[in-house]
């Protein structure tokens, strides 16, 4: 089976975040940058399905230069290829212009299944995805916690509201991954030394046969005004003494200040 | 191009979920800026009877689509029947709840119908002719102000919690237009096997009004059941923090965090819970956050409403009893 997986190289979630002066966007210099963790797990189901049916893994990604290291640590950790869509036409691009880039990567590499993660941990969106799913004309299962696969078919778990909904999908489909899925491997020796001899497929949007009114900047539907710091919440009340009289306290300070008992 | 703002309506067990309540507030008072109707558009088995609850709750016009292949939500067909009423109708707005089904469902309409679409928004604004949202990113160390651009619908994607709902005035009647589904059973290409109800007591995590969270204060599996017997009484869900969940003393869909669930409640009780970063991404959205921690330097006192220094397996236990009795008192 020739399973595609999406990887996006995203700022740590463990660093903070300063946002530029002019509100415009996230300072990168000095910021660390990753593979998103959903994606790792990602690259893992597909590595598993690998082992047990043959076949291939194809790592592809969206982005600046910078953006293939996130395609190094996926042939790393034991991908067999590598595709950058690299293209500064898709700088002010949304959601479905990126989707709409990697489904002609896709389309024109052919594959039985694709895997995302969940989302990407910087804008959090979980767009791409099920965009993906639609411009490719494939099924799709989100927010996927178990994968099995048999011929021509897909066994998803994925966890819905206070339910665990168990659902078939005909291949090829769009699976995203939820962290629970698995437990993804460390990138070998063997791997990285790999990964430093891989070619990576660069493509630009010309090379996809997309136009900039296709998936460029100018066909974006959306577009991020600026980013502000989150209220800082204060700390409030600290209440100290007996447990019982902490309790009392408590319950009164719920029940008539906050108003939720 | 109309004005009027859609909101599609989601079913739990025949009912309209509370996130559409929520929803249809919101779209109330968007539409009446607009100058444009709220029209609530309803897809399930056997839900003819609901659209009323819809008007009540401030749908002008229901658009319901009955059908027994519409009873459990699957991509292929809720899109069938969606995408030729939002294509024709062109709705100004669409507002979707982030749900299970409305994270899968709403990224695959707008790119069928070529709509520009935000995902979390936790405010939803209009500026002149535009709609302009907020939502958070990076894991909640920043929010995000974004606008959409062009023609077309729009499609919104809502937090849960964020929106109160109207209060329902029965005499408000909808207008209900009944939407005709021809669907191809073959066309339909996911099938849902089995929907397990997950075991536990109290509500899921997303809809919670109230939420009791613990951490690794709790020592150990057995003691999760203390937070239980609290949250009983108050109504409230059950979460946790990521080490009891990397422990095994609670599955992993507990987590509330980075890498678990985002959680907007009107009430948050961290109990033995340290407040990690990973955690505080995850519930500092919460409107009042209580904190129980024996420990007066844990970082979750920095941000909790009211902070509790004490031993939990104390606090918690009177704090159930506590409640219990205000709720007698008021029942009385």
């Amino acid at each position: 089976m020739n399973v595609v997986v999406c990887v996006k190289y995203v700022p740590d979630t463990e660093a903070p975040i300063r946002i530029r002066a002019d509100g415009g966007g996230i300072e990168e210099s000095g910021l660390p940058f990753k593979l998103n963790y959903y994606d790792e797990h990602g690259v893992e189901e597909a590595l598993r399905i690998k082992e047990k049916t043959g076949g291939t893994v194809t790592v592809v990604t969206v982005g600046p230069s910078a953006a293939a290291q996130a395609l190094r640590q996926g042939v790393a950790m034991g991908a067999d290829a590598a595709i950058h869509i690299e293209d500064p036409a898709l700088d002010g691009a949304d959601h479905l212009g990126v989707a709409r880039a990697l489904a002609a990567a896709i389309g024109a590499q052919g594959c039985d299944l694709v895997i995302c993660g969940k989302l990407s941990t910087d804008d959090n969106a979980a767009v791409v995805g099920p965009a993906l799913a639609e411009f490719l004309g494939f099924t799709q299962a989100t927010a996927v916690t178990k994968l099995e696969l048999s011929t021509g078919k897909a066994m998803a778990h994925r966890e819905v509201e206070g339910a665990v909904e168990v659902l078939e999908v005909t291949l090829p489909a769009v699976i995203t991954v939820e962290r629970s899925i698995n437990e993804p491997r460390y990138p070998s020796l063997p791997g990285i030394m790999k990964a430093k001899r891989t070619a990576i497929a660069v493509k630009t949007l010309g090379d996809l046969g997309l136009t900039l009114q296709e998936a460029g900047g100018v066909a974006a539907r959306t577009e991020v005004l600026g980013y502000t710091p989150p209220p800082q919440r204060q700390a409030g009340r600290i209440l100290e003494g007996e447990p019982a009289e902490m309790v009392k306290e408590l319950v009164r300070l719920l029940r008539d200040e906050a108003k939720v008992l | 191009m109309g004005r009027d703002v859609w909101v599609l309506a989601e079913y739990a067990d025949g009912r309209p979920r509370k996130i559409t309540y929520e929803l249809l507030g919101k779209a109330r008072s968007l539409a009446e800026e607009l100058g444009g109707q709220v029209v609530a558009l309803a897809l399930g088995s056997g839900i003819q009877e609901t659209s009323k609850d819809l008007g009540a709750h401030g749908a002008d016009v229901v658009r319901v689509a009955d059908d027994p292949l519409l009873g459990q939500y699957t991509t292929d067909a809720y899109l069938a029947v969606i995408e030729p009423i939002v294509t024709t109708e062109q709705p100004f707005l669409l507002l979707v709840g982030s749900t299970a089904s409305g994270r899968d469902l709403a990224p695959r309409l707008a790119a069928r119908v070529d709509a520009g679409i935000v995902t979390d928004c936790a405010a939803v604004e209009i500026d002149g002719d535009q709609v302009e949202v907020t939502r958070p990113v990076m894991t909640r160390k920043a929010l995000a102000r974004v606008a959409f651009r062009g023609e077309g619908p729009r499609i919104a994607v809502v937090l849960p919690n964020i929106f109160p709902p109207t209060a329902p005035d029965s005499s408000r009647l909808p207008e209900v237009l009944p939407v005709s589904v021809t669907l191809d059973p073959a066309a339909v290409r996911t099938q849902v096997l089995e929907v397990k109800a997950i075991a536990r007591e109290t509500l899921p995590l997303t809809e919670a009004d109230i939420i009791v969270s613990g951490g690794r204060g709790l020592r150990g599996p057995e003691n999760f059941s203390i937070l239980e017997e609290l949250a009983r009484v108050l109504g409230a869900a059950v979460g946790s923090s990521r080490p009891p969940v990397d422990s095994g003393w609670v599955p992993h869909d507990y987590e509330i965090g980075q890498t678990g669930k985002t959680v907007n409640p009107q009430l948050y009780i961290a109990c033995g819970i340290s407040g990690a970063p990973q955690h505080l991404a995850g519930m500092s959205g919460s409107r009042w956050i209580v904190a129980i921690n024996k420990d007066p330097q844990a970082p979750i006192f920095s941000i909790a409403s009211y902070g509790v220094v004490g031993d939990l397996f104390q606090v918690l236990p009177l704090l159930t009893e506590e409640v219990r009795k205000l709720r007698r008192s008021s029942r009385g």
